[in-house]
């Protein structure tokens, strides 16, 4: 029993950090629909987006390669040259701000006051268009990330916990790295917008557009801000999730599991979407530990496997049943 | 540019800060403004009153961007005003309260009235996630005016409430204050006493005098009730139906016929 318990701790540390993973796509969610009531469909593809472009412009690669060589018969693939590291990630992050720039210019200036679920509708549109040009520019192969990012069993952590417990906890370097990561973003983007004026104006806006506007405070320019800071919390997503299982088009399903996430933590929560993922993390690793185990086995008659794959959808629709708002969402009061 | 006057109370009033000319907005159909011409001097404190629909709020949303006439012009310190977006005008210095509240909710009083100093801050966004240095001094300066404003509205209890728990009257309170806070050249006030018991009417009449006495504060504002405007402002403009039907100090005003007619009620027709 004692190393089953150990097991299940090992477990559960790992779901942790899985759960932060999928924080780090739900915090680009919570920032925009804070800031613009926007359900950003396009959060997914945004991560996706990003790490593609990292990994093209690091390469060396040919932007739309594909489609030049198409029309004009030529037969370019690549520039020929490898970026270092630093260079990629401040030109990916370049081009994030842009994609930020060029939303709000052509798709949300045209919507202002749509109904939210327009809005959704447009990100929707977004997500695909932008898969689409993901493929066209850069190819739809699968790629790996060249970032100088700790990978791999830890050490230290296996020797300690062998020498405490006699078991060595089996935690992968990018996962810790991932968590490091995802506080320093949260603390920033938490002091960032408790004590800047800037920070201020997006609370601001999130809060009351007439009264942000009575102030002096331009919305596009904070829409952009908005969506530029959430292209480059999906670019840290995308890195990591990328160099986790490689950059391939199938990670902007994330999506989809940041969806629970923000089911559980509340929509306009930052620190909801950091702790329902951990709360869905955790979960999801421990009841698959548990349900999967011998001993549940011959105490129940039967056993699950595979259960990650619906725990965070059940658990999210148990929430939406009793806590609708969340576990730190606003509470919906309804006036009559 | 003509001069200004001498209150009864002994405050000389300056030129003109803000000028409609001639001013009409129409929605569709319906005209909400029509031909309204006035003028708000330096100092001064400035009433727009009329009944229900009269098209004050309305002309309050003009001058501060809200709105765009059809027809006329705006001149601001003498100068043609080009049509311009509502943050645009705040930066030029007009600052606003709003009929029915418009306060950031979730926010603090501190927090709401530091977004009143928005545009007197001026460090970019990237030395304000570095957050040392420029950013950290700026932001030290202007919570030292925002805390004046605190104080001078007397609200230091309830500096780190969110406004939305607060009671209506304090809310009001703040959301003058975020006003205060921007130093504006010009402060509009969209009924300032509405719904408030007779205390609470009295203060906020205490503080937009003080206001305008300590700081010389250009105001404008709408009252709906006849009563406590009479008592606070320099002159007044009566709207009714959109129309202009008397400008002048509260004696002229209130010995005017059409303004009686007006809020007694005679018949349009």
């Amino acid at each position: 029993m004692y190393d089953q318990l150990l097991y299940g701790i090992e477990a559960a540390i790992n779901g942790l950090m899985t759960g932060v993973m999928y924080s780090l796509v739900a915090l680009g969610f919570v920032l925009i629909f804070k800031a613009s009531g926007i359900f950003n469909y396009a959060q997914g593809v945004m991560a996706l987006f990003g790490a593609l472009t990292l990994v093209g412009i690091q390469s060396g690669q040919v932007p739309f390669a594909g489609l030049i060589n198409a029309i004009f018969g030529t037969n370019i693939q690549n520039f020929g040259w490898e970026l270092p590291a630093i260079a990629a990630i401040i030109l990916t992050i370049a081009m994030m701000i842009l994609f930020a720039w060029m939303v709000e210019r052509y798709l949300l200036k045209h919507l202002i006051n749509q109904e939210p679920i327009i809005l959704f509708m447009a990100t929707i549109g977004l997500a695909y268009f932008m898969e689409g040009v993901g493929d066209l520019m850069w190819g739809s192969d699968i790629k790996k990330i060249d970032l100088p990012i700790p990978q791999g069993i830890n050490n230290t952590i296996d020797s300690l916990t062998y020498d405490w417990f006699g078991y060595g906890f089996y935690i992968d370097n990018l996962d810790i790295t991932a968590s490091v990561l995802a506080i320093i973003l949260v603390v920033t983007l938490t002091i960032f917008s408790q004590y800047s004026s800037t920070g201020r104006a997006l609370r601001a806006v999130a809060d009351d557009h007439q009264a942000a506007l009575s102030v002096g405070i331009s919305l596009r320019s904070i829409w952009v801000i908005v969506w530029s800071i959430a292209g480059f919390i999906a670019l840290v997503a995308g890195v990591m999730w990328g160099a986790k299982s490689g950059v391939q088009f199938s990670l902007s399903l994330i999506t989809l599991k940041a969806l629970p996430v923000l089911m559980l933590g509340g929509f306009t929560s930052i620190p909801g979407a950091i702790i329902g993922g951990m709360i869905i993390g955790v979960g999801e690793k421990v009841f698959e530990f548990v349900v999967s185990s011998s001993w549940f086995g011959d105490a129940m008659g039967f056993t699950m496997n595979a259960t990650e794959n619906w725990f965070a959808y059940v658990l999210a629709l148990v929430f939406l049943v009793f806590r609708p708002q969340g576990l730190f969402g606003e509470k919906i009061i309804e006036r009559v | 540019m003509s001069d200004g006057y001498v209150t009864p109370d002994g405050r000389t009033i300056g030129g003109k800060v803000l000028e409609m000319q001639n001013i009409t907005l129409r929605f569709g159909g319906v005209v909400a403004i029509k031909d309204i011409s006035f003028d708000i001097r330096e100092g001064e404190i400035r009433a727009i009153i009329g009944p229900n629909g009269a098209g004050k709020s309305s002309m309050l949303n003009v001058i501060n961007g809200f709105y765009h006439p059809q027809e006329g012009q705006i001149l601001f310190h003498g100068e043609v005003r080009k049509p311009m977006k509502p943050y645009q005008i705040a930066k030029q210095g007009i600052a606003r309260t709003f009929q029915n509240i418009a306060l950031f909710k979730g926010m603090s009083t501190l927090d709401n009235i530091m977004t009143g100093r928005f545009n007197h801050m001026k460090t970019n966004i990237i030395s304000q996630m570095i957050w040392q240095g420029p950013a950290a001094r700026e932001e030290a300066e202007n919570r030292e005016i925002v805390e004046k404003v605190i104080d001078f509205l007397e609200i230091q209890a309830i500096r780190k409430t969110p406004v939305g728990a607060l009671p209506y009257g304090l809310q009001k309170r703040v959301e003058l204050g975020r006003a205060l806070a921007a130093q504006p050249k010009l402060l509009l006030l969209d009924e300032p006493m509405a719904g408030m018991n007779v205390e609470e009417k009295e203060d906020m009449s205490r503080f937009i005098l003080d206001v305008n006495d300590e700081f010389g504060t250009t105001i404008a504002l709408i009252e709906h009730d006849m009563g406590v405007v009479m008592d606070i402002s320099d002159r007044v403009v009566v709207m009714d139906y959109g129309k202009k039907i008397g400008d002048g100090t509260p004696d002229e005003v209130r010995n005017n016929q059409a303004v009686i007619d007006a809020y007694l009620g005679v018949d349009h027709g």
